[in-house]
């Protein structure tokens, strides 16, 4: 049992999410290269933040069609676990396994910096070790987090609480109802702008990014044994 | 498309087109006369002018430069190759050079400052190193008009740009505004990087039939004359010269840096070297390899991929396309290595082979278009002894006695420099910079030097890049000690020992007297001051002719400086931590205005001289603080500099919860804003004061302590003020962005 970290050409935090989850969390890792095209033996998925495929075009909108995304669909669709950051988040939404887009931050700058955060939905698979409505910091560093979505889209969302993160405090992209993270209807698949993966580590500053991959290892009843890499 | 018809060799030496490609003719006379014994044609004159510029062959700094201390105990890798190399045990290395991209970024800011990020990068990972940070040093004109905001805006996103879809993190650097760099701004870019000693790799190609490899992007018409361009004053034609600045495709140097990293950790036994196709493109990097192993080198330029139809043998030649690379595979290999890079979804592609001999041939079109000995390009440029003279401002500036500050309220001048964009908050920049990714960042911009730990061990390395044009210019060796001084003070502020320097010298003309006069004596001092300190220069970069419409720069040299943070839990930021420790400055206080921050606020100017600096006493006293340091005596440990005391004290107190109380006995008003340099504010708290005071000897003076009031109040003979800490930043922080606006 273990997790996949998929690698597209231009991923840049793959090496973030897998030595927090294996070198921080001890959990079994994988890197999983887009051209394989199934994800047999793993069970969680993440995809990193970056810019794949030079984020050209649009973000994630090239990854959407390389040759690993049908067999990320299809695990999706079974209810496992599905995570991205950043420009993970942003390859969900162009993949239909999220709603809405990430348009350009209304500075119409990169931003890198600490956000707080609050935490809306503490009964995810990725949050159950967060206290609903905790504040949090976790830090950001995207040129396009502006979350967008149609009204009806965004009740439905506020509905279903599938909105997980919100921007407390000073909305840092002009994402709609400050939205930094949500999950599909069912609840297995996050996308979030910030990076928990950079805040897991006391040297670096910050811890708060830690619960959430140990919700994670401890829901997906995740093994944890010698990572292959 | 037509075919351009090129001159014929005669009508070369008649018409004299190199003239304008950067060639003297003295210099095409002693080609043609003593090195060919013929005339040398089209492609061949070209060759020459690109490799006999400045920037490639050093032709009229290379005295100077031999005056760098490059070895010692530590040194792997000095000056010669892509990046110098030093040791940092456990078998591990780091890497480090800093390159220019002045002229390319005054004429087209982003794409200049990008495709200079982009070729440093290269240097590092050409070396067989995993780059792990940048860094970066930009100096521009005063924030008072659009065009330097527009080039500010532009240089900053280009920076960020590449570095951020690298995925290297922009750590730290500087950033200053005078107005000598409104016409010709200075971006200096460094990058770090790491290594296992075993995967050391050198740009070299030897074994007689081994293959030269091309890699990465296409080779279009972009970036021809590139090290000329940037060997040559600006004029305000300039805009005309924008077809010389390269374009930068990150995404492809991402997937070109895998693969190298891949070959040259992976499968050492396929490479014998590689080298980046940085300025002067496929010339200079074909035949520095060549010449380094003492080889010849047959190419034929057919193989070379290119995006555009009909390009001559020189386009190819001279190209300075970004994001290639240049390869000597093991004959047999070639196949393997092929396949490696297919993986990455980039080419490689054979366009030669080593030879025996020193022949430097070429092949287009099934004709031989360039026969020439690789030495005549890479060792046999004329070196010109330049003239020098002291200028006349300094020899004027010598009789005169320095300008003191006058002022009654002190704390409105502590005011107004917090607001100086030279001191004021850079993180409108800053955060525009992806600083974390690789999570290794334990220190980012804003502190005195950045702080990066090496993963797996108990180690960090500190790195900083700093320069003072304003102090060079005032007094060529004593500033060029101070630049020295001061990047390292920044790394023992954090807890490092330094260990190597890199730079990037920015002058004016050279062929201008007392230009050249400012280069030699300030590389004189930071010499000195390396020597001392036993930080060798392992790698560097020159840039002349920064000037603009005939007026020269402050001359700038950047230092760049890497240090080691043996105990990772012992490294310190310049913050204060607790209320109710004891506070101490560092080092005496004289009366050093000339250059200063308030020197150039209260009078609009810089003048004066330095006063002289004794390295050896300054060595001491940092490796005083250093052990301390290293003894867990110290909390915290900010280096001063722009705007002395004052400012660094404030400074200090930013984002802390604490508040300052501060009685100088022995100070006037005005020594809170003397920069003499080499001076720290540390804190230490109450029971480690006397283990700190045994160190340190009479080098510190106790002035204060932190309180938990969250106000910093100063008091001296003739002053006695209150400041909110949180005012005091909201102005720090505000300054710039109100000025961009």
């Amino acid at each position: 049992m273990k997790i996949a970290v998929v690698v597209f050409p231009g991923s840049n935090c793959d090496i973030d999410l897998f030595e927090a989850l294996h070198t921080v969390c001890g959990a079994a890792v994988e890197y999983v290269s887009h051209k394989r095209d199934n994800l047999d033996g793993f069970d969680a998925v993440m995809l990193p933040g970056g810019f794949s495929y030079g984020d050209y075009l649009r973000c994630g909108a090239i990854a959407r069609f390389s040759n690993i995304m049908p067999a990320i669909v299809e695990f999706a669709k079974q209810g496992k676990p599905v995570f991205g950051t950043c420009n993970g988040f942003q390859i969900l939404t162009e993949a239909g396994l999220l709603p809405g887009a990430l348009k350009q931050n209304d500075s119409l700058k990169f931003i890198c910096k600490t956000v707080s955060l609050t935490v809306e939905n503490n009964q995810t698979l990725f949050t159950t070790q967060y206290k609903k409505k905790e504040t949090i910091a976790l830090p950001i560093a995207h040129a396009d987090g502006s979350y967008y979505a149609d009204e009806e889209t965004l009740a439905e969302l506020e509905e279903n609480h599938q909105v997980v993160f919100r921007y407390a405090g000073e909305n840092p992209n002009g994402s709609l109802n400050n939205i930094a993270g949500i999950t599909n209807k069912a609840g297995n698949v996050l996308g979030m702008m910030p990076h928990p993966e950079r805040a897991v580590e006391a040297i670096l500053g910050n811890l708060d990014g830690l619960r959430l991959f140990k919700s994670l290892l401890e829901n997906g009843k995740v093994t944890t044994e010698e990572a292959v890499r | 498309m037509a075919v351009k018809v090129e001159m014929s060799p005669v009508e070369i030496k008649n018409k004299k087109p190199y003239l304008e490609w950067g060639l003297t003719e003295k210099e095409y006379d002693f080609i043609s006369e003593k090195l060919l014994e013929r005339l040398p044609n089209y492609t061949e004159t070209g060759l020459f002018s690109v490799m006999w510029s400045e920037h490639c062959s050093y032709k009229k700094s290379k005295p100077v430069l031999r005056e760098f201390p490059n070895r010692n105990e530590r040194v792997l890798q000095g000056p010669g190759e892509g990046a110098g190399i030093v040791d940092i045990g456990d078998n591990q290395a780091v890497v480090f050079k800093a390159e220019s991209h002045n002229h390319p970024s005054a004429v087209e800011p982003y794409e200049g400052a990008a495709t200079g990020v982009g070729g440093i990068i290269r240097d590092i990972f050409s070396m067989g190193a995993r780059p792990i940070a940048m860094l970066d040093s930009l100096h521009f004109g005063e924030i008072d008009n659009a065009h330097t905001r527009y080039l500010i805006n532009e240089v900053v996103a280009g920076i960020g740009g590449y570095g951020n879809c690298m995925g290297i993190p922009t750590v730290g650097g500087e950033t200053t505004f005078d107005e000598c760099y409104s016409g010709n701004p200075l971006v200096n870019a460094m990058c770090v990087g790491i290594m296992d000693q075993k995967d050391m790799q050198k740009g070299q190609a030897k074994g007689v039939g081994n293959a030269v490899m091309y890699v990465g992007a296409k080779t279009g018409r972009d970036g021809i004359h590139g090290a000329t361009f940037a060997s040559a004053d600006f004029a305000d034609d300039r805009e005309t010269q924008r077809s010389a600045v390269q374009v930068g495709d990150p995404f492809m140097e991402k997937l070109l840096m895998e693969a190298c990293l891949e070959l040259t950790s992976q499968h050492k036994k396929w490479l014998v070297g590689i080298q980046d196709m940085g300025a002067a493109g496929i010339v200079s990097s074909s035949c520095e390899m060549a010449s380094k192993a003492g080889s010849g080198m047959d190419l034929t330029l057919d193989n070379v991929p290119q995006r555009e139809t009909e390009m001559s043998a020189y386009e190819i030649m001279l190209s300075e396309s970004q994001e290639r690379m240049l390869l000597c595979v093991r004959a047999g290999f070639e196949e393997k290595v092929k396949s490696l890079f297919k993986d990455y979804g980039l080419e490689a592609v054979v366009i030669g082979r080593v030879t025996d001999g020193n022949d430097y041939v070429l092949r287009h079109h099934g004709e031989i278009v360039t026969n020439i000995p690789v030495s005549s390009l890479t060792d046999d440029v004329l070196e010109e002894p330049s003239e020098e003279r002291k200028p006349e401002r300094i020899t004027q500036a010598e009789s005169l006695s320095n300008w003191i500050p006058e002022f009654t309220d002190a704390k409105e001048i502590l005011r107004k420099l917090l607001v100086q964009p030279t001191i004021a908050s850079k993180e409108i920049f800053t955060q525009t910079y992806d600083s974390q990714v690789r999570t290794n960042t334990v220190v980012g911009p804003g502190s005195d030097a950045a702080v990066l730990r090496i993963r797996r061990t108990n180690k960090a390395l500190a790195m900083t890049s700093d320069g003072n044009g304003r102090f060079v210019y005032l007094d060529p060796f004593v500033g060029g000690q101070i630049a020295v001084l001061e990047a390292a003070a920044n790394l023992i502020a954090s807890g490092a020992l330094p260990l190597a320097m890199t730079d990037c010298l920015n002058y004016g003309d050279p062929n201008d007297p007392e230009i050249y006069w400012e280069l030699h004596q300030s590389v004189l001092g930071m010499s000195e001051a390396c020597r001392v300190l036993n930080t060798p220069v392992i790698s560097g970069n020159v840039s002349l002719y920064n000037e603009n419409n005939g007026e020269a720069i402050y001359p700038t040299p950047m230092v760049g400086m890497v240090g080691l943070v043996k105990d990772i839990n012992k490294h310190l930021t310049n913050i204060f931590k607790n209320s109710g420790a004891k506070v101490f400055l560092v080092g005496n206080t004289r009366a050093d205005f000339a250059g200063s921050e308030i020197q150039k606020m209260l009078t609009g100017k810089i003048s004066g001289m330095l006063n002289a600096i004794d390295t050896e006493f300054e060595s001491k006293k940092l490796f005083k603080l250093l052990q301390a340091i290293e003894a867990g005596l110290v909390d915290s440990a900010h280096d001063l500099s722009e705007g002395g005391l004052a400012v660094g004290l404030v400074e200090s107190t930013f984002s802390s919860d604490v508040g300052l109380d501060i009685e100088l006995k022995t100070m006037k008003a005005q020594d809170l804003f003397s920069e003499t340099p080499g001076r720290f504010v540390v804190s230490v708290t109450p029971e480690k004061v006397e283990k700190f005071v045994e160190i340190m000897e009479d080098d510190c003076m106790e002035i204060g302590e932190t309180t938990a009031k969250q106000k910093v109040h100063l008091k001296c003979q003739n002053a006695d003020f209150e400041i909110q800490v949180a005012e005091a930043q909201k102005i720090w922080e505000e300054a710039i962005p109100c000025l961009m606006k």
